[in-house]
């Protein structure tokens, strides 16, 4: 059975696609171009990458990060890749397959870092030890390395997935909390300081449905099932809440983030300069740190060596004892 | 037709053609949410499908 009536806003073939934030359906070839070119806007807008960067793919798996790796090199960048092997069971298993399949089916380089096997623990693990939900743990860990294997393999830039549903998301949990801090911080471009790689985001202008219909376009293997230590966390409240609100008012997801980013976080900046400390080495790791030990190094002196916790008992533990503090921001 | 849903994986049949946005809307998933997949290829919202199509409907939403 073939669509009623759906045609492509660019070259009227049958659509395989309704964008109803662009008032426009689309076919497979013309979402390839949209994709591409919100990509080209963002990293032209925000200075993101230099033509001959050595770029850094903090891969996970999923379909945002290999998205933004197949974008990338169709735009000619020149893009290595690297995974973090977060020991939560099985889904860490198939994200790992997913993501050394894409490198190798393209020939390209893909790091391999493995949480247990390096650093002595894993993020079930780590939840259970500080008890905190484990997307804190994940995060620290995912943020300590990813910077630390740019700065060893001399990347002049990491690359995130992170999308517009995912900004749109951290933007509405903050500005729930008024965190003037993190609203500050809370820009599609880190730029390189005191140790630390330039971070950027050029998935920014694309929502999750379009990374997703990319993959699929694309043929791209990827991760569906969702973490299971992410069910129920604030992230995928919000992103609920503000789809409900999209659905009645589409565009409104792009409004209230892209329209932060042109016309408010300029006004923020001086607040979060204000509250940024004097960075120092950390006296483990090295790694660049406000305090005698980075959080990360904090962090594996509480975990390593713990017997490992499967992932079912902490899973178990937060159904019984609901939702701690810390949950993903 | 055969629906294969996901986060859990399951499959459900649904007698009747209908739109893509019909069924999304009988399954009480956000249009925003979710892609879904015909025979293999993505279909808009106004798509039609068939009884004898198999349907996958796809989450799109992470938590990370």
């Amino acid at each position: 059975m073939v669509a009623v009536g759906s045609k492509c806003r660019v070259c009227r073939e049958p659509a395989i696609i309704d964008l109803p934030r662009h008032n426009a359906n689309f076919c497979g070839e013309h979402l390839l171009q949209l994709c591409r070119r919100q990509v080209e806007k963002a990293i032209a807008e925000h200075d993101m990458l230099a033509p001959d960067d050595r770029v850094l793919i903090a891969v996970s798996g999923g379909k945002d990060s290999l998205a933004v790796w197949d974008i990338l090199l169709e735009l000619g960048y020149k893009a290595d890749g690297v995974y973090l092997g977060l020991g939560i069971g099985d889904y860490s298993d198939e994200s790992g397959d997913f993501a050394r399949d894409f490198a190798a089916a393209r020939g390209l380089t893909l790091r391999t870092i493995d949480l247990r096997d390096e650093y002595g623990y894993d993020i079930p693990t780590a939840a259970d030890a500080t008890h905190r939900v484990p997307c804190s743990a994940c995060g620290l860990s995912k943020r300590h390395l990813f910077d630390a294997a740019a700065r060893d393999g001399g990347y002049d830039v990491v690359v995130t997935g992170h999308n517009l549903d995912d900004e749109a998301a951290v933007l509405f949990g903050n500005a729930l909390r008024w965190d003037v801090e993190y609203l500050g911080r809370q820009l599609p471009v880190l730029p390189a300081r005191d140790g630390f790689p330039k971070k950027v985001k050029p998935l920014m202008r694309l929502t999750e449905r379009e990374t997703a219909a990319w993959c699929i376009v694309r043929g791209i293997d990827y991760q569906v099932e969702e973490c299971p230590m992410a069910a129920g966390n604030k992230h995928l409240t919000y992103k609920a809440a503000l789809n409900e609100i999209e659905r009645q008012s589409p565009g409104s997801k792009a409004a209230f983030y892209l329209n932060f980013v042109e016309r408010m976080a300029p006004l923020l900046a001086g607040a979060t300069q204000a509250a940024a400390g004097e960075l120092r080495a950390c006296s483990r790791c090295g790694a660049p740190t406000t305090g005698e030990v980075c959080a990360f190094c904090a962090l594996r002196g509480r975990v390593a060596g713990r017997p490992l916790v499967p992932v079912d008992v902490v899973l178990g533990r937060a159904r019984r004892h609901g939702r701690r503090r810390g949950d993903a921001a | 037709m055969i629906v294969k849903l996901r986060q859990p994986k399951r499959e459900i049949e649904m007698p009747g053609a209908r739109t893509v946005n019909q069924l999304l809307d009988g399954l009480g998933m956000n249009r925003e949410s979710y892609l879904v997949i015909r025979n293999g290829t993505l279909a808009p919202g106004d798509a039609r499908l068939d009884d004898t199509d198999v349907i996958e409907v796809r989450p799109v939403i992470s938590g990370g």
